[in-house]
């Protein structure tokens, strides 16, 4: 039953683009088909701080080209689960995980798996924008010229793809010899945004994106994310509800470390099966 | 606590701490108002026509024909002395012994007064020593021995309960009724016709070399060995100090060995100059002879090994204050650990690191203990950049020292001692305020 709706919601994407969003999809599921392929899937996978376990025993597919919201409280392990995806939890020394967390086939927390190589094709947006202190083209060029682009020509088609993508051209166009400090916010959030797609990655992590920004700029960045959907599998971190339910196709509730329920946005929001979602998405705790 | 007690103890508190600030100001005042007038009067002070004769004989500086036709008018007034002298010179002889032995000990320090005023007389033997050869080239000085010409200085016994009181009475006394009473009246009132003072610039005080061990001359040997000891102790310690920050911060874990690493540098940091000295001497003069024996490069390793904790420190203040959002951006797009380092880390920390740097430069500048075993001499040529690793350099610090205790003529040269101070002092004070200046300009780019 819920397979059979799984690929019809793949026969009608394939038909109508991703915005079909109607279709309800079960949290638990395995493997789902063309439409939904998993981008990156966790089984048992848990992390811990020292002792603490921040994650716990989560299994779940984050399904390719679609937008996926996680929600929650303050310390419930949203941000941990996401920064976990392209390692940046490395740089905290405690920090260790458990269980198995694949992308593309892949094992990130793999014996052998080169960070490096994996951070190229997962891309991060962070809670504060947190340009380098650098001209805005260098800013853009950083990842290319990392991975060994060299000839100018190349590097500034990329940096203007890059920042058209990231709804930011045509206003820096005039200054890109500037520093990107000069931005305003909002500015500064899409250019980090569009410094990460100029990697060309696969997938799009952003934490908290907008909780820095003004409802102007996280209008912006909405829209952004809206123009970037269906090309990326986008994973955004999020404390704003209405954001979530806005900008998602798929959320994801977090409680104390436990994925307490992942369902398509629009059911997850109307319609929760547990009661902890009910009470956090409306409003009972936070 | 109520709220009148909190006040009277917040006014009382900002009282002792303008107090205290005041204070340090003074004692400031205190140093440098005489190091700066001091200092000032080795390069600006009114010499006589000795000092242009001396800078143009032995510096090749000046006009030959202004300073010919000086020395003519000089010797016109000059020669009259002379005159006074060699018939004093003959009535000596004529008189009984008894009494011209009593008149021959003021007659020698009258011939001492005036050969430091002129040079050497005419009769005398031709001097060896460079000091010798010329007269007085300061006019306060000239002073002075007109001073010790006219006047014969006596103690006063007479009250056994005080200190014996010095005074002086005029030596014309001693020579009256003599051809050479004529002499005093006349020295007094031509001594600015037979020494010219003149205000001089001698900026050549910073660029010439000392001559007679600083009796004359300039300190540039000096300069260029301070030069040369600090810039050389950077050459070492700068690139070691940043590795090493860069090891404790992005590398070392959070282990036993590494906080021993940390407390050593720490106590590095703490151990008194003169240890560094000795241990310079022993280990890279004698241990692994860096050099035969004292020379720049043994030094500057010493002195690296003294300012490595500073820059250590420093550079890894300014590592960790570099905001962590940098280093997860740049992580982020798929960078590597030192490639990290070196385009983001760095970058953003190098004004801190800069200005630690520079201090560091300032402390090695001024450091005397390190290098009394291990590259300081007190009277030595310049040396030239091949010579580093074989010679050892005169420095500011170290002659500071050396000229005003232990040099043989310290009174004479005030002047030449208080130019290195305020030299040395100006350095530091040079490279402190182009570490201000260079961090502010990089702040200023980073910030955009």
């Amino acid at each position: 039953m819920q397979m059979t709706a799984v690929e019809k919601e793949a026969q009608t994407s394939a038909a109508a683009g991703s915005s079909n969003r109607e279709i309800f999809l079960p949290p638990e599921r395995q493997r789902i088909k063309d439409g939904g392929t998993p981008h990156v899937s966790a089984k048992n996978f848990s992390i811990f701080y020292g002792n603490f376990e921040a994650v716990k025993k989560v299994t779940a597919d984050i399904l390719s080209k679609y937008v996926t919201a996680i929600i929650g409280p303050s310390g419930c392990g949203k941000s941990t689960f996401l920064r976990a995806i392209n390692r940046m939890n490395d740089l905290i020394p405690s920090c260790y995980a458990t269980g198995t967390l694949m992308f593309d086939g892949e094992d990130i927390y793999g014996r052998y798996t080169d960070e490096v190589q994996l951070r190229k094709k997962i891309g991060m947006v962070f809670q504060k924008p947190n340009p380098f202190p650098k001209p805005i083209f260098d800013n853009i060029a950083y990842g290319p010229r990392l991975h060994g682009v060299k000839d100018k020509k190349t590097l500034e088609e990329i940096v203007e793809k890059s920042l058209r993508k990231a709804a930011l051209w045509d206003e820096v166009k005039d200054r890109l010899d500037r520093n990107a400090l000069g931005l305003s916010g909002g500015q500064q959030q899409r250019l980090c945004v569009a410094r990460t797609l100029a990697v060309e990655p696969d997938i799009l992590l952003l934490d908290e994106p907008t909780s820095a920004l003004d409802p102007k700029a996280t209008a912006k960045i909405e829209d952004l994310i809206e123009e970037l959907r269906g090309s990326y599998t986008i994973l955004i971190v999020t404390h704003n509800m209405q954001q979530a339910s806005r900008v998602s196709d798929y959320t994801m509730f977090y409680y104390e470390g436990d994925l307490i329920e992942y369902a398509p946005t629009k059911q997850l929001f109307t319609n929760p099966r547990d009661q902890v979602t009910e009470d956090y998405i409306t409003g009972r705790f936070s | 606590m109520d709220l009148g007690t909190r006040k009277i103890l917040d006014r009382s508190f900002t009282a002792v701490g303008i107090t205290s600030i005041l204070l340090m100001a003074a004692a400031l005042l205190v140093v440098i108002v005489p190091i700066f007038s001091g200092g000032i009067g080795a390069i600006f002070f009114k010499g006589t026509i000795e000092h242009r004769k001396l800078q143009y004989n032995e510096f090749g500086n000046g006009d030959k024909e202004v300073m010919q036709r000086q020395i003519e008018e000089t010797n016109a007034y000059r020669s009259r002395v002379f005159a006074m002298l060699g018939e004093f010179d003959a009535e000596l002889e004529s008189m009984e012994p008894a009494e011209s032995k009593a008149l021959r000990s003021s007659y020698k320090k009258v011939r001492e007064a005036l050969a430091h005023l002129f040079g050497p007389l005419p009769g005398d033997p031709e001097p060896i020593l460079t000091r010798y050869q010329y007269g007085t080239t300061r006019w306060e000085q000239a002073e002075e021995a007109l001073h010790d010409l006219m006047y014969v200085s006596k103690w006063d016994y007479s009250d056994p309960t005080q200190m014996a009181k010095q005074y002086f009475v005029p030596r014309t006394d001693d020579f009256k009724g003599t051809k050479l009473a004529a002499l005093f009246p006349y020295m007094e009132e031509n001594l600015v016709n037979m020494m010219l003072p003149e205000q001089t610039f001698y900026w050549g005080f910073i660029t010439d070399r000392s001559l007679d061990s600083h009796i004359f001359g300039g300190i540039w040997a000096e300069i260029q060995g301070t030069f040369f000891l600090a810039v050389g102790a950077m050459l070492f310690a700068f690139p070691l100090g940043v590795t090493a920050a860069i090891y404790f911060t992005e590398y070392a874990k959070d282990n036993i060995f590494t906080s021993i690493l940390r407390s050593a540098n720490s106590t590095l940091a703490g151990v008194p100059s003169i240890v560094f000295g000795l241990f310079g001497l022993a280990f890279f003069i004698n241990t692994i002879k860096v050099s035969e024996s004292k020379s720049v490069i043994a030094g500057s390793l010493t002195l690296a090994i003294m300012i490595l904790p500073t820059i250590i420190r420093a550079a890894e203040e300014a590592i960790l204050a570099v905001p962590k959002t940098y280093k997860e951006a740049s992580l982020s797009l798929g960078s590597t650990k030192w490639r990290t380092i070196v385009t983001v880390i760095l970058p953003a920390a190098l004004p801190g690191i800069i200005t630690g740097g520079i201090i560091s430069l300032g402390r090695a500048a001024g450091e005397t203990a390190p290098i009394i075993f291990t590259a300081a001499v007190s009277v030595g040529a310049t040396i030239g950049l091949a010579d580093v690793f074989s010679s050892p350099t005169p420095a500011l610090s170290w002659n500071i020292y050396n000229l005003a205790s232990e040099h043989e003529a310290a009174n004479e040269i005030r002047h030449v001692q208080y130019g290195m101070v305020l030299a040395l002092i100006s350095i530091v004070l040079l490279l402190n305020l182009s570490a201000i200046l260079l961090r502010a300009r990089i702040s200023k780019k980073l910030k955009g």
